[in-house]
């Protein structure tokens, strides 16, 4: 049983970035914008708290790192507004300027790379975060923090509430005075500096450079753990975990005797393949906040 | 000026082809001041994209028609992939998994390639019939559970992209002979291989399947556009309720629009599988041609040529990067060019409150005149 109980800290490991991720998929689509985006802003922060890292380590030391994830936050949240401008301000297609952002984010931070470090690449970092008591990361703690203070202020803050009304039916919202593109606008805005803060989280705990592709889906999990925690930090919170374990434990496979027989391919597959089968079993439409994915237009019914 | 008759603005803001060449040159604009911005020299950018296109080495003042053969091979995958994109967009649906059925048929013909008889024409033609059946199928579950169970097609096809690439990366290993990256050669007559093409472009990798491309870029056409089924998908595209109303099985055309979406898809799997390469390949990563088929649907407003002319630019980008790396411009240029081409396109919306405003403005001068 130790063996299952090792695997602790680094489902935690795995599963803080997919959940501050989706923490901030959940808040965005409950005001009414769908953030396909996740992906990609996870991107923009992966590489900018790995670029920070190594640029900024030898001078500041042991504070680089906190300071890298708030630069992180702060690129995700910068390039969400390019996502907010399209889809509240212009009643765009909400998946079409998502998607940009996503292509955008593989071209920029690679771009970036070839120009700061000559390669295809970060430059590794000397030192990542350092895990805490019981090899657990402090990045688990923030994803913590974050979940205690988002589901303070969804349910036990005036702001909160509106910000729901928004998602449900932002004709009423509107009517009982609520400013309806703002709170839109400050919900993606916090998607994608939790989006960002992921991505850094993401890279300072799991790897020692940011490389082309390296998020390698887990944002589009964050997404479907949104909808199968069907949009309430309890849910969501398990599904991140599930999926987490998911992950942590496709890697942690190889040292089980007893499931070589199994392919390595089967385990890498399995975090996708549970999320899709989720998506079957527990789907249900009346779950998601209903004006979810829809422009809001002034006067329209 | 005279309200009735629209103004040049106005004409070009409500003509897609229009917005979507605008739309390019500002992706190019902004990708030629951003190396500007590094100190790098946009005109070898353009000199490799001329070069691509004409097989001129303006630098060398060569010319060499190998160029121009390789631009279409590049271009093939990313027509497909566009008009599978499309295809499914006309019915609603936002198909991201082009990449992942670009897999399954790309796995099913390099086991084809192996597996069935070595009979010229028949072994290739069969391989790329199989290829594109079953990435139909990977297609066409999406649609299914989008239907029955409205199971987010976006999530869903994502998902499905990584379990393709698992489980083709499983699937090859079972070819005999096959190391950790590659199979042995294929027979030659699974290869799509081309003698007179070949000669034409100077021993490019160029293969008959440009031929299936212009078939496929065709059958998109006539389908979509003078066919019962396909005024069903984009009724139901245009308005669920509506084509539900009207008769039409929804249902079965959202199911029926994703499997043969992931047709195309496969198709360019098959042709990349049989025709660009010799041997099979145990992928290590995406190959990406779907998620660029994305921009390529966009840009082409999901029309059947619009695509075919969008997916000939993309690969023009995508062939011209080689050169732009040897040439001290990062290749991933291209990559910014094709997002920052979706995400204008998604800014587009605002053109159209920008035309609002101007014609109540209008309308505004024209009734003080009046008084």
């Amino acid at each position: 049983m130790s063996n299952v109980f090792g695997l602790v800290p680094s489902i935690l490991m795995m599963a803080s970035p997919i959940l501050i991720a989706a923490l901030g998929g959940m808040i965005s689509e409950r005001s009414g914008v769908v953030n396909i985006a996740l992906e990609g802003l996870m991107g923009f922060g992966a590489f900018t708290a790995a670029a920070a890292n190594v640029l900024l380590e030898g001078q500041l030391g042991g504070w680089s790192i906190w300071l890298s994830l708030a630069l992180a936050t702060l690129v995700g949240a910068l390039i969400s507004l390019i996502h907010a401008f399209a889809s509240i301000s212009l009643n765009a297609d909400q998946v079409i300027s998502g998607t940009g952002i996503n292509l955008l984010a593989n071209g920029v931070t690679v771009f970036l790379c070839q120009v700061i470090f000559h390669h295809e690449r970060t430059d590794a970092f000397r030192r990542g975060m350092a895990a805490g008591p019981g090899g657990i990361y402090p990045t688990a703690y923030i994803a913590l923090a974050l979940l205690v203070a988002i589901w303070h202020l969804l349910y036990r803050r005036p702001v909160g509430l509106r910000l729901r009304s928004c998602g449900e039916n932002p004709q009423a919202a509107a009517a009982a005075g609520i400013d309806v593109r703002r709170l839109r606008y400050w919900a993606v805005f916090a998607s994608g500096a939790l989006g960002g803060l992921a991505g850094g989280c993401l890279v300072l705990t799991q790897t020692i450079e940011y490389k082309e592709n390296m998020i390698n889906g887990a944002g589009f999990i964050a997404l479907a753990a949104v909808s199968f925690g069907r949009w309430i930090p309890k849910g969501v919170t398990g599904a991140a975990c599930l999926f987490g374990a998911a992950v942590a434990f496709s890697i942690y496979v190889v040292n089980i005797p007893a499931l070589r027989i199994f392919p390595p391919e089967f385990f890498s597959a399995m975090p996708y393949v549970i999320t899709l089968a989720t998506l079957v079993l527990f789907s249900g439409k009346d779950y998601a906040p209903r004006a979810s994915g829809q422009p809001y237009e002034k006067g329209a019914s | 000026m005279d309200p009735k008759r629209p103004g040049l603005v106005d004409r070009l803001a409500s003509s897609n082809a229009a917005m979507s060449i605008l739309v390019v040159l500002l992706g190019f604009l902004v990708g030629t001041v951003l190396l500007l911005a590094v100190a790098r020299d946009p005109a070898n950018m353009y000199r490799a994209v001329i070069q691509v296109v004409s097989g001129w080495d303006l630098a060398r003042g060569t010319w060499n028609s190998r160029y121009i053969g390789e631009w279409l091979v590049a271009s093939v995958p990313l027509i497909l992939c566009g008009l599978s994109m499309a295809f499914a967009a006309r019915a609603g649906l936002f198909n991201i998994g082009a990449e992942g059925q670009y897999i399954v048929g790309l796995t099913v013909a390099q086991f084809s390639a192996f597996c069935l008889p070595r009979v010229p024409i028949f072994h290739w033609a069969a391989a790329i019939a199989l290829g594109m059946l079953a990435a139909a199928a990977w297609g066409g579950i999406v649609g299914f559970l989008k239907a029955k169970y409205s199971v987010s097609e976006v999530v869903a096809t994502i998902m499905m992209n990584y379990v393709a690439l698992y489980g083709s990366r499983y699937a090859t290993q079972f070819i005999p002979g096959t190391n950790t990256y590659k199979t042995p050669n294929f027979p030659a007559t699974a290869r799509l291989s081309n003698a007179w093409l070949e000669g034409l472009t100077n021993n490019s990798r160029l293969n008959t399947g440009v031929f299936l491309t212009l078939a496929a870029v065709l059958f998109f056409w006539f389908i979509m556009e003078k066919t019962r089924t396909g005024f069903a998908l984009r009724a139901t595209g245009f308005n669920k309720d509506a084509a539900r109303c009207s008769g039409i099985n929804v249902q079965r055309s959202l199911t029926l629009s994703m499997a043969i979406s992931g047709a195309f898809a496969g198709l360019a799997g098959c042709i990349v599988a049989l025709g660009s390469f010799g041997y099979g390949r145990v992928l290590a990563g995406l190959d990406n041609y779907g998620f660029t088929g994305i921009a390529v649907a966009l840009v082409g407003n999901s029309a059947a040529f619009g695509t075919f002319l969008a997916g000939l630019l993309f690969g023009m980008l995508q062939s011209a990067q080689p050169l732009m790396q040897s040439r001290q411009i990062p290749k991933e240029v291209t990559y910014i060019i094709s997002g920052l081409v979706v995400v204008f396109i998604s800014l587009r919306p605002g053109l159209g409150l920008i035309l609002d405003a101007r014609a109540k403005a209008a309308a505004r001068r024209g009734s003080l005149r009046d008084e």
